[in-house]
């Protein structure tokens, strides 16, 4: 992931790098959509923050990265009788591009031992490379209804079940999911956009002095990428270790009675459906506090976090000119007043 | 909003005379290009096929490299040729898996060349932006996984003639310059250039081209004037000054580098004028090259190179984006990006969307990769079980082993709803219509259709809203329609006609849904005549019955005319009377029209 534009040198767009810390730090948050303008720098984003996640403990060479102590007895490396080594590596982050066919997706039969060894063996695909990871999906309201489908089924009960070609397999695919797109492409199907834990709308800056940055760094980093990492490089790693210590510490992050009502009557007063959204938030909120070294989550953190957490749980209104943002800030701005 | 020039087919595109100015902006974009062309994206061409566009073509090519790779591709290719594949014959001749790269891995350090890129699919176009973006193509197909590098720069000839049709937004995003060349004749070119010769040493002196702070921050200003806002836009303007800066044999970015950027960069994309009065456009014959500020009589001492750049720029706005942005009332941008928002829809007949078990009596498609794969397993015993003496090579392949490929089918419609915005109670439909719409909208996805608003008023009939499934475009388009006037019903039904004919060759099915009193005052001619209104209308109307596109009209007169019937008649349209129609109402009535008109078609299987 060498010479990657670097997380900190983003300009601007708070709201898309916190969701995706929150991503980071909180796995079982569901993923975040990132939705907007062309040319904001949505995927650039995604593929900073896989050069600052943390590290796991793998088993080395094991196709579905599995835990050392939990190894699922899947490859040949987990089944084997050989010693297993175990490894860090830093928590993987799939890129599934378009035109990617069903079988490298869910995986197949491997072919190429099939045809040359006359061998049934099955080949791990992109669901099982993601396991304990991100996937990451540019362009997701373009992807195939057929992989969609089988995307929310997945995601749904974090395991994936392969069926074809005589094979059967049932592997772990935990994953959190990332998906940005321009809505003018088109929308994004409803059940899948439930699916994700944050959605962010990104705009072009249109501050003239942001967009000055913006050019200029992207100038300096096309012009001398390694002297601009390298300027760079502090800024990052403090992300990193925000990433680490907010990580260790979310379990200990308390949520008063208070906080718990004032959220509840937040979702209550925007009619989302549901306890997910409820939760989203508190998960989220929990995450922020960590990140920002709480042990404690305040009403500050829930404001923070509120409005990616719900505005895509809102039921849809087409004849509300205000659109959902606007009535998620609304309600936090009544009931979440600081 | 009244661009109606622009469904005119005689008025778009090329009626304004040759200008030299033109195609020497052309041979400069090709300049700039190919000193740097991962780095500037690449150039859209607005050209019928034809002397000038191969002209320019053959000049691009003079100035690569020998050897350099300059592939054309398709709008419609297929994945395994764009992304790579299996390649069979290998794979069957070795017994081993062996990959076949697509064109976007073959292409890696040339040029792709794209022609009819207004035809180019939506899908394609997100795959070629994404290579475009990452510098490789990331094949996961057909149980192969490969990255392979791909840097390399698109060259798409737009050859659109009409209002709905232009390149894929997305992909215009990512070239550097958008060019016209569809006005020049032939006489007009004329072979001017560098030759490769020139472009290799600006290849070479590119790196060491130094940009100041100040000429950033004009561009960006330049940028935040226009209303552009991707901010691609100013980053591709810097890098053609470089460029520029380079072919001359310079270290230093000047002026004369920005001009020439801003123009051939900046000017094709302004969504709108700057607000402070602006100067008058300067004679058209200003050297493009910008490079004698004489001829620019604005420039004085004191002028910022802001100001320099501005007045540059504007100039090199293209004629009917200008007239455009000039007549655009305070409504939300939408100009030139808007007609090429028109043609953002997916045709999802067709798309190949896996395989599955099946035999091949119907016509089916084989899917050859498919069928191997099912088949492979088995070889070995398959050849055992063939026995001895069975001195036959290479696979066995059984019927049950056949795979299709499976299509999407399905059926969509496109409702087009053409409401009279004419006289007195025209806000109160108007505002209904849109309501309507966003209604629709609000259910399209799941219902798979898309919505078009033609509102006819005054002289003449305007597609506010282009066939579209986004919510998004439609709250932008929406905002500000003018209303009153008189009531050109012909125009309208003319606009309808030909938006249902080019839906209907997208592969889906229009449905009109007229709202109307019926009172046509203005005939085709322009003319505030009744009689002959009337007689338009009915003649209009005909041509949407000749076509059998499924219509309603809906009769908003509070006492009904019998000229409504009449038309309704002859459109072959269901005549529904609803005086008091509001949003809700009126999109149960258009429901149950898009029902009937689905009804009895087969869905395909997703």
């Amino acid at each position: 992931m060498d010479g990657t534009y670097p997380f900190s040198a983003i300009v601007g767009q708070e709201e898309m790098k916190q969701a995706l810390l929150v991503a980071a730090v909180e796995p079982t948050i569901g993923g975040v959509l990132i939705f907007g303008d062309r040319g904001t720098g949505k995927s650039t984003a995604v593929r900073a923050l896989a050069t600052l996640l943390p590290q796991i403990e793998v088993i080395a060479n094991c196709s579905y990265n599995c835990a050392p102590d939990t190894p699922q007895g899947l490859c040949q490396v987990c089944t084997g009788t050989g010693s297993r080594k175990s490894q860090k590596r830093r928590v993987p982050v799939v890129d599934m591009p378009l035109g990617v066919t069903e079988d490298r997706v869910i995986g197949a039969l491997n072919l190429e031992r099939a045809l040359s060894h006359g061998e049934k063996s099955f080949e791990p695909g992109l669901l099982a490379n993601a396991n304990r990871g991100f996937l990451y999906i540019d362009e997701v309201n373009l992807l195939e209804d057929h992989l969609v489908d089988l995307l929310l089924d997945v995601a749904a009960t974090g395991e994936n079940v392969v069926e074809r070609e005589g094979l059967s397999v049932r592997h772990p695919a935990r994953f959190v999911l990332v998906g940005s797109g321009n809505p003018e492409e088109g929308d994004l199907r409803p059940q899948l956009l439930d699916r994700f834990g944050l959605s962010v709308d990104v705009k072009t800056p249109d501050d003239l002095e942001t967009r000055i940055e913006v050019v200029k760094r992207r100038d300096a980093y096309e012009r001398d990428p390694k002297e601009f990492l390298k300027k760079w490089k502090r800024r990052d790693q403090k992300i990193r270790r925000q990433i680490v210590d907010a990580s260790s510490k979310l379990e200990e992050v308390e949520v008063p009675d208070q906080v718990l009502r004032l959220v509840a009557q937040l979702c209550v007063s925007l009619g989302t459906d549901g306890l997910r959204g409820e939760l989203t938030v508190i998960r989220a909120a929990r995450a922020v506090a960590a990140l920002e070294g709480h042990s404690e989550v305040e009403i500050d953190h829930v404001r923070q976090i509120a409005l990616p957490a719900l505005r895509h749980r809102l039921r849809r209104d087409p004849l509300d000119e205000a659109g959902s943002s606007v009535r998620v800030e609304r309600a936090v701005d009544e009931l979440l007043a600081p | 909003m009244t661009d109606f020039a622009l469904f005119d087919p005689d008025a778009w595109p090329g009626a304004s005379p040759p200008d030299e100015a033109g195609w020497e902006d052309c041979i400069t974009a090709a300049h700039l290009f190919a000193v740097d062309p991962a780095g500037l994206g690449g150039i859209s061409v607005h050209a019928r096929p034809g002397p000038a566009c191969d002209a320019w073509l053959a000049m691009l090519r003079s100035l690569l490299a020998p050897g350099t790779p300059f592939r054309r591709m398709p709008a419609h290719i297929q994945d395994e040729r764009l992304l790579g594949g299996i390649d069979l014959a290998a794979t069957l001749r070795t017994g081993e898996l062996v990959l076949e790269r697509g064109i976007l891995a073959e292409v890696d350090g040339g040029v792709l060349v794209i022609p009819m890129a207004e035809r180019m699919e939506k899908a394609v176009a997100a795959r070629v932006s994404g290579v475009l973006d990452r510098g490789y193509v990331a094949l996961e197909r057909d149980g192969l996984t490969e990255k392979s590098s791909a840097v390399f720069g698109v060259v798409l000839l737009d050859e659109s003639e009409g209002f709905d049709e232009s390149p894929p937004p997305a992909l215009l995003d990512r070239l550097a310059f958008h060019m016209d060349l569809s006005a020049l004749r032939y006489q007009d070119l004329s072979a001017v250039g560098e030759g490769f010769d020139g472009v290799r040493r600006a290849r070479q002196q590119l790196g060491e081209v130094h940009l100041g702070e100040e000429q950033t921050v004009a561009i960006c200003k330049i940028c935040g004037d226009l209303a552009i806002g991707s901010t691609r836009a100013p980053s591709f303007a810097l890098r053609a000054a470089r460029s520029s800066a380079a072919l001359d044999g310079r270290n230093e970015v000047t002026k004369e580098d920005l001009i020439t950027a801003s123009r051939l960069v900046l000017a094709p994309r302004a969504q709108a004028l700057p607000e402070a009065p602006a100067p008058p456009p300067p004679d058209p014959a200003e050297n493009p090259r910008g490079d004698d500020p004489q001829t620019n009589q604005d420039v004085s001492e004191n002028d910022t190179i802001t100001d320099i750049l501005m007045d540059a720029t504007q100039s090199a706005i293209p004629k009917d984006l200008l007239s455009l942005l000039q007549t655009r009332a305070s409504a939300p941008s939408t100009g030139r990006m808007g007609r090429m928002g028109a043609k953002q829809r997916s045709p999802n007949r067709g798309r190949p969307i896996g395989a599955r078990q099946g035999d091949l009596r119907r016509g089916q498609r084989l899917n050859v990769c498919e069928t191997l794969r099912a088949a492979a397993p088995w070889q070995k015993l398959r050849k055992l079980e063939a026995g001895r003496g069975d001195e036959l090579k290479g696979l066995r392949i059984h019927p049950e082993d056949f795979r299709i490929t499976k299509f999407q089918q399905k059926r969509e419609s496109t409702i087009i709803i053409v409401v009279d915005a004419s006289g007195s109670a025209a806000l109160q439909r108007l505002s209904e219509a849109k309501g309507a719409v966003e209604l629709l909208l609000g259910e399209a996805y799941l219902r798979r259709d898309q919505v078009a608003l033609i509102a006819f008023r005054d002289r003449n009939a305007d597609l506010l809203l282009p066939p579209t499934r986004s919510l998004v475009r439609a709250k932008r388009n929406l905002a500000g329609m003018p209303a009153g006037g008189g009531t050109p019903l012909a125009s309208a039904l003319q606009l309808a006609h030909q938006v249902s004919v080019s839906e209907r060759t997208g592969g889906r099915t229009p449905v009109i849904i007229l709202l109307t009193d019926g009172r046509a005052n203005i005939a085709l001619s322009g003319n505030a005549n009744r009689g002959e209104a009337e007689k338009d209308a009915l003649t209009a109307g005909g041509l949407i019955r000749a076509e059998g596109f499924s219509a309603v009209l809906i009769d908003t007169a509070i006492r009904a005319e019998p000229f409504a019937a009449k038309l309704a008649q002859a459109m072959g349209a269901k005549h529904v009377p609803l005086p008091y129609a509001d949003a809700k109402g009126l999109s149960a009535v258009v429901r149950s029209a898009s029902r009937q008109n689905k009804g009895g078609v087969p869905r395909g299987d997703t």
